[in-house]
């Protein structure tokens, strides 16, 4: 079984690319950030994997490592559900949050798990969501959130409905504060957090290929007259139509964020 | 259009033989005022007695009822006079999204609704209220006119979900939904929201991020259709009525998880009974909120607003 976004992991030396199928080097793709060498297609990072290529390192330091999802409703499966994304991730919800230093500027971080139960947003990835804006506009930090998640949390009912309402309340703090926050979409940002905090970003960055769109495709194909074009609910497709600022390779993407925090934050601010 | 639910057939029953026995009496110049009198104690008490055992998923299709009242009756029931306004002023006018200029009681309103449609045209014209981008920029062109001119703002929700299509995704649908939350937070003024229908999903929390959110007793509010839910947690849509347990998405429910912060009781049988007197429910509802804010400054009905969702939310720390 094979699932989009996932390279093959059978040996120790090799990986088989998830799209081309081509078979890679471990090192060489590694190096390469696990972006495909043969075609470019970008495979998922977990979490921590995407911190260490992003921040300066040394300099990440967790916050809110200590909350955990409850199953308020008493919802089928979801207690099990949350030990498997345990499992699977090696983290304790679908979002790690801290502070970090990325080209010498004092940042507020996020990046979402998509490992961890489709990255879903439920009441723990809400309240990191929202500590990370607060935190940012409190200690005038710029926000930067790496998004991967299939949406809200189902199992938490209308509790995760509401986080939609309440990360979006918490950018409008961090507005309100005059810090930037930038978020980058990868495979795959959809649904709840799509149409929440993550659309409302500064800037919005995307990796090539990542899928980012509102409903599934199948739903969206029945809602539609005629076929949805090809490139339906890809970052490109949302760069043509003016959702996404643009789309940055992953080996580009520490760079491209130096570069919008130098051009948002007074000169003399960088701590070096 | 005739709909009958399966919770209501003994209903039906009882009302077919009353009308019958009626039909009777007049034709044949009878007087069988007593029994039609008992038929209708009989009727009253099961409606009563069904009333108080409605499952969730007997709720979700109360609320999605063919005849159930729609954002422009409560307007024209519980306003005392109404302009319709058009347009996002970005190219667009959707008709799933209503709103305009209303008084209501000593107040002068700006309200704001998903509109269904009543007959199978009107229907397809109103996209069964599932708004496109531009119905949400409607709806954001219109909280910012509220907050120029100070009117308190009144949503009413009643919705499936946002338009899914291959269109509103070119236009940026999540945007638009992020978006319209986002200028419903930075109001100044006092919101209102009435989820009368379907709360559904991401097209419903659009138009509810308020000061107070109300709910009809026999509306929904959920994260996902409970077809949807049921597609995937029991690969089967016809678990629908189970997914609708699960998820829990009645407004007691609401109110007890203290994501709602009232429920406005509907008449015996439903709205679709008796909208004249649902909408007055509403109405004074409503007003009650409103004279309520509108005694709180506007910095601190912006920061009420914001802990009102801050809040939200069930974990432990460990
Ligand atoms: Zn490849």
């Amino acid at each position: 079984m094979q699932r989009r976004g996932v390279a093959q992991t059978n040996s120790e030396q090799w990986v088989q690319c998830a799209k081309c199928r081509k078979i890679l080097f471990r090192p060489d793709f590694e190096r390469a950030m696990r972006v495909c060498l043969h075609c470019g297609h970008h495979h998922r990072l977990c979490a921590r994997e995407r911190i260490l290529l992003t921040v300066d390192s040394n300099s990440f330091q967790e916050t809110d490592a200590d909350l955990r999802s409850v199953d308020p409703l008493g919802f089928p499966d979801y207690a099990d559900k949350l030990r498997k994304g345990a499992a699977a991730s090696g983290e304790n919800e679908a979002i790690v949050t801290g502070t970090a230093m990325l080209g010498g500027y004092e940042i507020g971080i996020g990046v979402m798990d998509f490992s961890f139960m489709g990255g879903s947003m439920g009441s723990v990835v809400g309240e990191k969501v929202v500590r990370c804006f607060e935190r940012g506009a409190e200690r005038r930090l710029p926000v930067i959130l790496f998004c991967a998640s299939g949406g809200a949390r189902m199992q938490e009912g209308l509790i995760s409905l509401m986080q939609m309402a309440k990360t979006t309340a918490a950018v409008s703090r961090l507005q309100r504060a005059g810090m930037p926050y930038i978020a980058v979409f990868t495979d795959p940002t959809m649904a709840g957090v799509l149409a929440s905090f993550a659309s409302l970003a500064d800037v919005i960055l995307a990796e090539p290929g990542a899928l980012v769109g509102f409903a599934g495709q199948r739903v969206a194909a029945q809602a539609s007259v005629g076929k949805p074009p090809a490139n339906f609910q890809t970052a490109e497709f949302q760069h043509e139509h003016g959702m996404i600022d643009l789309i940055v390779p992953r080996k580009q993407i520490r760079i491209t964020l130096t570069y919008l925090l130098e051009m948002f934050l007074p000169v003399e601010a960088p701590v070096r | 259009m005739i709909t009958i639910f399966d919770f209501e057939k003994p209903i039906s029953e009882l009302e077919s033989a009353i009308a019958e026995l009626r039909q009777l009496a007049a034709e044949k110049g009878l007087d069988r005022s007593r029994e039609i009198a008992e038929l209708e104690a009989q009727r009253e008490r099961l409606l009563k007695q069904i009333f108080a055992h409605l499952r969730p998923w007997d709720k979700t299709l109360l609320a999605r009822h063919p005849k159930r009242p729609y954002a422009l009756d409560y307007v024209r029931l519980m306003c005392e006079s109404f302009l319709e306004l058009h347009g996002d002023r970005l190219g667009f006018d959707d008709p799933a999204i209503v709103g305009g200029l209303a008084k209501l009681g000593c107040y002068r309103l700006v309200v704001v609704g998903q509109q269904k449609g009543r007959d199978l045209k009107e229907r397809q014209k109103r996209n069964f209220a599932m708004a496109k981008p531009e119905g949400y920029r409607k709806a954001m062109r219109l909280f910012r006119l509220a907050e120029k001119f100070r009117l308190p703002v009144l949503t009413l929700v009643d919705t499936p979900a946002a338009d899914p299509g291959v269109e509103s995704e070119s236009r940026g649908i999540s945007e638009a939904i992020a978006q319209s939350m986002l200028t419903m937070f930075e109001l100044s003024v006092p919101t209102v929201a009435v989820i009368i229908g379907e709360g559904g999903s991401g097209g419903a929390i659009a138009l509810a991020a308020a000061n107070r959110v109300l709910m009809l007793e026999h509306a929904i509010y959920s994260v996902i259709p409970p077809e949807g839910c049921a597609a995937i947690l029991y690969r089967d849509p016809n678990k629908a009525p189970q997914a609708a347990d699960a998820l829990r998405l009645t407004s007691e429910s609401a109110l007890e998880l203290g994501l709602i912060d009232l429920i406005i009781p509907e008449p015996l049988g439903a709205a679709h009974r008796d909208p004249q007197t649902t909408a007055l429910s509403v109405r004074s509802a409503v007003l009650q909120q409103l004279d309520e804010l509108s005694r709180i400054e506007p910095d601190t009905l912006r920061e009420h607003r914001y802990q009102r969702f801050r809040q939200m939310g069930v974990y432990e720390t460990v």
